[in-house]
This record gives C-alpha cells, sequence and structure tokens, in this order.
C-alpha cells in the first residue's frame, strides 16, 4: 500500500516533474494563458502517461534493450493518437486551439522518462498509478499558472467572468502581460521559488 | 520569389523563433545552457537535424500522407494523415540515427564535439514542432527547408545567447531557492520578452 502510495502522491511535491526534474515544461508554457485548455492538456497528458507506463511496463520482459527507445516511442505515439482524433471529433475547436501541442506530447519527457525510468523495472499497476502521479505533478502546475494568467490576465475563469473590468465598468485594470507568453516563465520560476523555500532539501549548489 | 523565402527565413529566426515565442525543446534548452561551448555544439546539431528532418517529413506528407496522395496507386480517397504523428517522429528517429553513422564514418571530428547529444535530438520537441508546424502551415518543399534551417538557426541563437547569460551569471547573487532552476525560467521570460520586440517585422 505504501509503495502504491508513493507512486502516485510522491511527483505531486516532492518529486514534481516539471519543478524538480526540468520535465516536459515545453508544452507546460504555450498552453496556458486560457484555463480550458490548460484542462484538456492535463486530461490528454494524465491519459498517455499512465496508459504508456501500463502498456511498456506489460511487455517489458520481451524488450530487447537495444531498440526499447524506439519501442517506448512507437507505444507512445500510438497513444497520443487516439488523444489527437478523439479531440478532433469531439473537441474540435479546442483541438484547433491546442494546435501542434497535442501532438508534442510525444516528446514530452515526462513521458518518455517515467517510461525509461520506471516502467521498465515495476510491475503494471505500480507504473499506471506513477504515470498518473506524474501527470497529476504536471498538471498542477499546469493549472496554477493558467488560474493565475487567466484570472489576472483577463478576469476570467473558464471564460467566465470572476473581476468586473474596468473597461466594462468595473473595477479591476488587467495584466496583460499575463496573457503574453514570457510571463508563464516567471510564474514557473515563482512557484519554484516557493516551493524551495519550504523544501530546503531541492535547493541547487551553485553551479 | 527570392523575397518570400528571405521573409520566412527571418520569420523563423527572429519573429517566430521557436525557443523563445513557441517554447519548444525548453527541457534541453535549461539542462544544457550552462556552458557556451556545448550550447553552442547542441545548437550546431539542432540545426542540421532541423535542416534535414523538416524537408523530408514535408515529403512524406505531401506525397504519401495527404489526401488524394496514393491516387498514383489507384487510392484517391486514402486520407493517412491520421498516422503522420508516428510516421514523423519515424523519420526524425531514422534520420538522427543515419546522420549519426554518417558522421562517425566521415566527419569524425564533427561527432566527436557533438557527441551524446545527436541521439538526444530525437526527443527534442523543437524537431517535431518544427515538423509539426511545417504541415499546419501547408508549405511547399522549398519553403520547408528555409523554414527548416530557419527555425534550427533561431534555435541555436537563443540557446548560445542563454548560455552566454548564465556565465555571467555565476558571478552573481541569486536568492537560495532560485538558485539553479529557478533564476534560469526568469532569465528566460526576459529574453523572451526582447525577442518580443521583432513581432511584427515583414520585410
Amino acid at each position: 500500500m505504501g509503495k502504491s502510495r508513493e507512486a502516485l502522491l510522491g511527483p505531486i511535491f516532492n518529486q514534481n516533474p516539471i519543478a524538480l526534474q526540468i520535465l516536459g515544461i515545453c508544452s507546460a508554457l504555450a498552453v496556458t494563458s486560457k484555463l480550458e485548455t490548460a484542462v484538456t492538456m492535463c486530461f490528454a497528458v494524465i491519459f498517455v502517461t499512465a496508459f504508456s507506463g501500463a502498456s511498456v511496463s506489460l511487455i517489458r520482459k520481451h524488450i530487447p534493450s537495444s531498440i526499447r527507445i524506439i519501442v517506448q516511442m512507437t507505444i507512445i505515439a500510438s497513444l497520443v493518437i487516439v488523444v489527437d482524433q478523439f479531440l478532433k471529433a469531439y473537441a474540435f475547436d479546442m483541438s484547433k486551439q491546442l494546435s501542434v501541442f497535442v501532438g508534442l506530447i510525444i516528446t514530452n519527457c515526462i513521458v518518455m522518462g517515467r517510461a525509461e525510468a520506471f516502467a521498465m523495472k515495476e510491475g503494471v499497476g505500480l507504473s499506471f498509478l506513477d504515470g498518473v502521479g506524474n501527470g497529476l505533478g504536471y498538471s498542477i502546475i499546469l493549472l496554477f499558472v493558467g488560474v493565475i494568467r487567466e484570472l489576472f490576465g483577463s478576469g476570467q475563469l473558464f471564460g467566465q467572468d470572476i473581476l468586473a473590468m474596468a473597461s466594462e465598468g468595473g473595477w479591476y485594470v488587467p495584466n496583460g502581460l499575463l496573457l503574453l507568453p514570457p510571463s508563464a516563465f516567471f510564474i514557473i520560476g515563482g512557484f519554484i521559488w516557493i516551493l524551495r523555500s519550504f523544501k530546503t532539501d531541492q535547493v541547487e549548489e551553485e553551479g | 520569389m527570392l523575397e518570400a523565402y528571405l521573409n520566412l527565413f527571418i520569420k523563423a529566426v527572429f519573429v517566430e523563433n521557436i525557443a523563445l515565442a513557441f517554447f519548444l525543446g525548453m527541457c534541453t534548452f535549461i539542462a544544457v545552457s550552462k556552458k557556451v561551448s556545448t550550447a553552442f555544439g547542441l545548437g550546431i546539431a539542432v540545426i542540421v537535424v532541423q535542416g534535414i528532418t523538416v524537408p523530408i517529413n514535408n515529403l512524406v506528407y505531401r506525397h504519401l500522407l495527404k489526401e488524394e496522395a496514393l491516387a498514383f496507386l489507384g487510392l484517391g480517397q486514402t486520407d493517412l494523415t491520421f498516422i503522420g504523428l508516428i510516421s514523423y517522429i519515424g523519420v526524425i528517429a531514422a534520420s538522427v540515427q543515419i546522420l549519426e553513422m554518417f558522421l562517425d564514418k566521415f566527419v569524425p571530428s564533427l561527432y566527436n564535439a557533438l557527441g551524446i547529444f545527436l541521439p538526444l535530438i530525437t526527443v527534442n520537441c523543437a524537431i517535431l514542432g518544427g515538423s509539426l508546424f511545417m504541415v499546419e502551415r501547408d508549405y511547399g518543399f522549398g519553403e520547408s527547408v528555409v523554414y527548416g534551417l530557419g527555425s534550427g538557426i533561431g534555435w541555436a541563437l537563443a540557446i548560445v545567447a542563454l548560455a552566454g547569460i548564465r556565465e555571467k551569471m555565476r558571478y552573481s547573487d541569486v536568492p537560495m531557492g532560485l538558485r539553479g532552476l529557478g533564476i534560469t525560467f526568469m532569465t528566460v521570460g526576459l529574453m523572451a520578452m526582447a525577442f518580443m520586440a521583432f513581432s511584427g517585422i515583414q520585410l
């Protein structure tokens, strides 16, 4: 029980893939200007990490180690195609907004990294949980950034007005910087700062 | 004609810099930018691979996958674009492998200089991203060559610049929690803002 708990919850704070291991930030930044796209991306990534972990783990004893990367890549790419086709069929507008970033889940290092580091060694159930946990760790940062950017950048959450905008007679003057792509870097940088102020063992040595 | 290509090139290098405007290849971008010399080696490798894979994927897309591309086989209605993702990543992995063997045999000095970076490029999102943007924007073959080289050069430029800043930053007193990763994120944010000044440039 303790082990599966660790596999599921460890990646969220103690071993967060984005904040600690710098994995998978490529797509984390580009899709967070709106919460809606961020949430869709989270579900897509959780789905892919969980099932790629489980599938790789299922056949881990039959994969020759010299071609394991390409086998993992094929499994991941197939799962991403499933997600991509699903979004195109049932949420076409969303898939247009996410454009190439769904496809880029293939090269998201979290997925590949977990398949290589965890799923090749552990059992199916545990790998599945580890995948979900890492997906959640990724999601929590994505949602954190998404909420800040949409709430303070355009005064909305999920497209619903929360803060009354000054341009429409309200009181809130939006911070336009947060809608621009670079703001995601400042928010993630700040998040890392906060996280490491509490968990000082994660601080890097002067290098 | 030449003007259009030049415009596309400038756009790919500066205005739509693949690292600082689309944030692709960020994992390696941040992990391998501690020293200028290694950043430079990786930058060259990305330019070469990007310049090769984007045009090849362009051919694969236009002559094999696109709707009605297989008409010469009598399969006029077949639309294979849904297996695009897996084909592009296959092409990228294969070209990196071939390039590695080729360099090892004929240009060993460059092969040693690139070292571990070459195989790592397969999982660099900038490479796959370049191919996916090429498909989304429906570039022709000539445009894809220009775009591939341009986006590769843009990425290399950005990583060398970041490595230069990080080398200088070693002398500064950074707050505890920000050291390493945190301050790098902030730096990249500032660089991205600087690159936004290029937006809207048309030749």
